[in-house]
C-alpha cells in the first residue's frame, strides 16, 4: 500500500507540481475552448487569456507563501516536473 | 521550419538544464565515493530513459493528431507553467536561485556521511543515487522529447537536440572537473518555461478545434505573448517585493 501511495505521489508531484489549481484551470479552459469551437466559435483567444490569468494567480500564491514552492532538492530526490 | 527550430531550441535548453543538475549529482557521488558504481548507475538510468522514449515515441504516433495535440498541449501547459512560476518567483526574489556549487557540496556531504554498502563489487549507494538522479532529471527531458517529437512529427530532431545538450554538458563538465555553476540556469529555465507554455497553448487550442489566425506562424505570436506576459509579471512582483522590503513599508 505504501508503494502504491508513493507511486501515485511521484506522478502527482511530477505532473501537477506545487499548484493543482493551474492544472484544474487549464483543464477547464481547454474544455471551454472545445465547447465553443464545437458551437462554431473560433475561440483562439480563450487559452492565452486563461494562461495569463492562471500565471498571475499562481505566482501571487507562490509569492504569498514561498514555502509551498518546491525548494532545493536533496540530490536525486526531486520529483516535480518543473526543472527545479 | 520555424517551429522545428523552436522545437530544437526548447528541447536543447530543457535537456541542458536537467543535464547540468544531473551532472552535479553524478560528480559529487563519483568524486566522493566510487566512480565505477556511479557510472553504472548513469548507464542504467540512460538505458531506462532510452527505453521510455523508444516505447512511447512510436506509440503516441498511433493516437489521432487532434487528441494527441489536446492531451500533449494540456500536459505541456501544466509543465511549462510550473517552470515559469518558479523561474518568475526566483527572478523576482521570492525563492532563492538554484546554486550548483551549494548543491554539489550538499551531495558530497551526504555521500561522505552515508554508510558503506558494498555487494558484488559495487557501491550501491553510488549506483542508486546516480541512477535516481539521472532518471528523475532525465524523465522530464524524455517527456518533452516524446511529446514534442510525436506532435510535430520530428522525434529524431527532438532526440538529437536532447542528446546534443547532454553531450555538451558532459564534455564541459569533464573539462572543468566540477559542477557547471556559471550556466545561467534560471534564464534557461525561464526560456524553457516560455517555450513549453507557448507550445502547450498552441497545440492544446488546436486539439480543441481552434484555427489560429495566421495558421502555423501563430506560434511566433504565442511565444512573444507568453514572453511579454512573463516579463511583465516578473517586473510587477519584483517591484512588489522591493516595496515590501522597504523599512517604511513594514512600519506603515
Amino acid at each position: 500500500m505504501r508503494y502504491i501511495r508513493g507511486f501515485g505521489r511521484f506522478w502527482w508531484d511530477f505532473i501537477i507540481g506545487d499548484d493543482w489549481r493551474v492544472a484544474a484551470g487549464i483543464a477547464l479552459a481547454l474544455a471551454l475552448t472545445k465547447l465553443l469551437t464545437s458551437n462554431g466559435t473560433n475561440a483562439w483567444w480563450l487559452l492565452p487569456a486563461a494562461v495569463a490569468v492562471l500565471l498571475v494567480a499562481t505566482v501571487r500564491r507562490g509569492a504569498r507563501d514561498p514555502l509551498t514552492t518546491t525548494q532545493e532538492p536533496t540530490p536525486g530526490s526531486e520529483t516535480s516536473g518543473d526543472g527545479a | 521550419m520555424t517551429s522545428t527550430v523552436i522545437l530544437f531550441l526548447a528541447v536543447f535548453a530543457a535537456s541542458a538544464v536537467e543535464a547540468v543538475e544531473a551532472l552535479t549529482i553524478v560528480l559529487a557521488v563519483g568524486v566522493t565515493r566510487a566512480w565505477r558504481s556511479t557510472l553504472w548507475g548513469v548507464a542504467a538510468a540512460t538505458l531506462v530513459l532510452a527505453a521510455v522514449v523508444a516505447a512511447l515515441g512510436p506509440a503516441l504516433k498511433t493516437i489521432p493528431i487532434d487528441t494527441l495535440r489536446l492531451v500533449v498541449g494540456a500536459l505541456l501547459l501544466v509543465f511549462g507553467m510550473q517552470w515559469l512560476r518558479k523561474a518568475i518567483l526566483r527572478a523576482s526574489g521570492y525563492v532563492g536561485l538554484h546554486d550548483e556549487e551549494a548543491a554539489f557540496e550538499r551531495s558530497r556531504a551526504q555521500a561522505s556521511a552515508a554508510g558503506e554498502e558494498r555487494r558484488a563489487g559495487m557501491d550501491w549507494y553510488s549506483f542508486t543515487v546516480a541512477f535516481k538522479g539521472v532518471l528523475l532529471e532525465g524523465l522530464e527531458v524524455a517527456f518533452i522529447v516524446v511529446t514534442f517529437g510525436a506532435t510535430e512529427g520530428h522525434l529524431g530532431v527532438a532526440i538529437v537536440a536532447a542528446a546534443a545538450a547532454a553531450a555538451l554538458v558532459v564534455v564541459v563538465g569533464v573539462a572543468v572537473r566540477g559542477p557547471l555553476a556559471r550556466v545561467p540556469e534560471n534564464t534557461l529555465k525561464y526560456a524553457v518555461g516560455v517555450l513549453l507554455t507557448s507550445f502547450g497553448t498552441f497545440w492544446g487550442a488546436e486539439g480543441a478545434g481552434v484555427e489560429w489566425p495566421g495558421a502555423d506562424a501563430a506560434i511566433l505570436g504565442v511565444v512573444g505573448l507568453v514572453a511579454l506576459l512573463s516579463l511583465t509579471v516578473t517586473w510587477l512582483f519584483r517591484r512588489r517585493r522591493a516595496h515590501a522590503l522597504r523599512p517604511s513599508a513594514g512600519a506603515a
